[in-house]
């Protein structure tokens, strides 16, 4: 199997999918080019900061939509600045592994979980410092 | 399971798996020895390529053995470009949707200081005859065009094109491997020097296949060893193999026309129905392709989840997508029809073999509609398209 059965689990029933209407934060990265694009709500509770739901919609393959689903369970629940420390690391961890031509999947998790928080920060005027919602690059050469 | 890769390879018909049975432990001589095992190893031998010759309409003096597609067309190729080399011709014609057998070995050609001219195919996927007498200079050595494309099955004008080749006296390949048992293929009336075959994408074993080369035509040895094929292609020949793929081939044309006429009946139902899905493309040539051949992009959708999705419901398919070639960019031959990256991504391709039944055909339909209605729930290209996007497709 390309997959483990993590991944595939994951695939098949993918947690989370869908949009939040009224999301306090909206992330999108990737390229169509390229094959993945990743969409990413967040619902935030304002007075803790803890992410209080968290959707996602992906255009990709198998492991594009694995590393978004378990990406979502990931940080639902967690206050903002543990969902930033989420990397992509421990994206491949959760799901058991994934294939080497596979890992930008989960970078792209990881990014995508960062722009929808920059999304949350900027809209409600929260300064940040720009490193911790610095991204890896899209290894796309497009 | 419905098996619907048979582009990618096929299963041994019945008849094909019988015949190579007794070459395991009963008729195992060695075609090159002088006893009586050897010589009886040889008649076979000697009667698959007379069966192959045959349906192919050439001499059996013209059939040289191989390991599969992949040797003839680096056989045929290499050939070609020595000879053209030995008279200062270093120009090579080719088309931009060769599979990788073609593609790679040209590259290293080019290593070689060869020029090659890559003909486009347009949006139907077949090359313009114009374009190959366009390009052809004093400086060609060698004209290869594939008989039909092994991603979208489009049929490339091969008669027309060898006309001129002829005239001109140019050498002609064509790598035949999807066309041989699917569709008539006559070397006369072809006027190609060197044709390629393989047994197991017409219900032969894996790891054989054959050359046809022209009386007449250069051939330099490309495996140098033994005194077989001729003294051509060197190696205790795979005699189950041969005999498997002569027995398989015979048999695909003595039903080549029943066959056809089922597949395109089946392949236009596909087509018909996988059409309706809105903002769909078909791939290719609706007339001028296999008969078994199926090939769409749906937008908005990635084709490898596509096939995780239809697998788990049973159904085996292919896709250009990159993440099923392994590449970053999608299939060359999807680009080479002018189709953008993001739509290219989402291809499907189906291939029918004789065995398919209408039934599975329908379900593959209700199970096609369904993945591609489901993914597109959760891609946001779609979402974005649906929320006033323009469509490409
Ligand atoms: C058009 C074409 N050429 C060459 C090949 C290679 O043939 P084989 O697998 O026998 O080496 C294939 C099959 O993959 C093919 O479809």
């Amino acid at each position: 199997m390309l997959y483990s059965e993590k991944v595939m689990d994951h695939f098949r029933n993918p947690r989370n999918v869908g949009e939040i209407a009224d999301a306090d934060g909206v992330g999108e990265v990737g390229n169509a080019k390229c094959g993945d694009i990743m969409r990413m709500y967040i619902k935030v509770d304002k007075k803790t900061m803890v992410i209080t739901d968290a959707k996602f919609m992906t255009f990709g393959c198998g492991s594009a939509i694995a590393t978004s689903s378990i990406a979502t369970e990931m940080i639902i629940n967690k206050p903002i600045s543990e969902a930033l420390q989420l990397s992509n690391k421990a994206v491949v961890e959760a799901l058991d592994g994934l294939p080497a031509h596979k890992v930008h999947c989960s970078v792209l998790a990881e990014e995508a979980v960062k722009a929808a928080v920059k999304d949350f920060y900027d809209k409600n005027g929260i300064s940040y410092n720009e490193e911790c919602l610095k991204s890896g690059e899209c290894p796309c050469v497009h | 399971m419905i098996y619907l890769d048979n582009a990618g390879t096929t299963k041994i018909s019945a008849k094909a798996k019988e015949a190579m049975m007794p070459f395991f432990d009963e008729i195992y001589g060695n075609a090159s020895s002088l006893h009586m095992a050897g010589q009886i190893a040889k008649e076979h031998l000697e009667s698959a390529r007379t069966k192959i010759a045959k349906a192919i309409n050439a001499e059996p003096s013209e059939v040289y053995f191989t390991s599969g597609g992949t040797e003839s067309d680096n056989w045929a190729i290499s050939t070609a470009c020595k000879f053209g080399a030995l008279k200062g011709k270093k120009h090579i014609v080719t088309s931009a949707i060769e599979h990788h057998a073609v593609l790679h070995v040209l590259d290293e050609m080019k290593k070689q200081g060869f020029k090659v001219t890559y003909l486009p195919v347009y949006e139907n996927g077949i090359v313009r005859v114009e374009d190959v007498k366009k390009a052809i200079t004093p400086e060609t050595c060698l004209v290869t065009i594939m008989f039909a494309n092994n991603e979208i099955g489009t049929i490339q004008p091969i008669e027309e094109i060898g006309k001129i080749c002829a005239e001109s006296g140019v050498i002609f390949h064509s790598d035949a491997v999807q066309a041989v048992g699917h569709v008539k293929v006559d070397v006369k009336t072809l006027k190609v020097n060197m044709l390629s075959m393989s047994g197991h994408k017409f219900h032969g074993p894996k790891g054989v296949g054959a050359l046809y080369v022209k009386k007449g035509t250069p051939l330099f040895n490309f495996i140098h060893g033994g005194a077989q094929e001729q003294n051509r292609r060197a190696g205790t020949e795979n005699l189950a193999g041969i005999v498997g793929m002569s027995v398989a081939l015979e048999e695909a044309v003595e039903e080549i026309e029943s066959t056809s006429k089922k597949l395109t009946e089946l392949r236009d139902l596909l087509l018909t129905e996988l059409s309706k899905i809105e903002h769909s493309k078909i791939n290719g040539d609706k007339v001028k392709r296999l008969p078994n051949n199926f090939n769409m992009c749906f937008e908005g959708i990635e084709g490898e989840s596509l096939l995780l999705l239809l697998s788990d419901a049973g159904v085996c398919a292919s896709s250009g997508s990159a993440c099923t070639s392994g590449s970053l960019d999608p299939s060359h031959v999807l680009l080479a029809l002018g189709l953008p990256h993001e739509v290219a991504h989402g291809s499907l391709r189906l291939t029918l073999s004789r065995y398919t039944t209408k039934e599975e055909i329908l379900t593959t339909i209700k199970e096609v509609k369904r993945v591609v209605e489901l993914l597109r729930k959760m891609s946001p290209v779609w979402d974005s398209l649906q929320k006033g996007g323009k469509h490409v497709i």
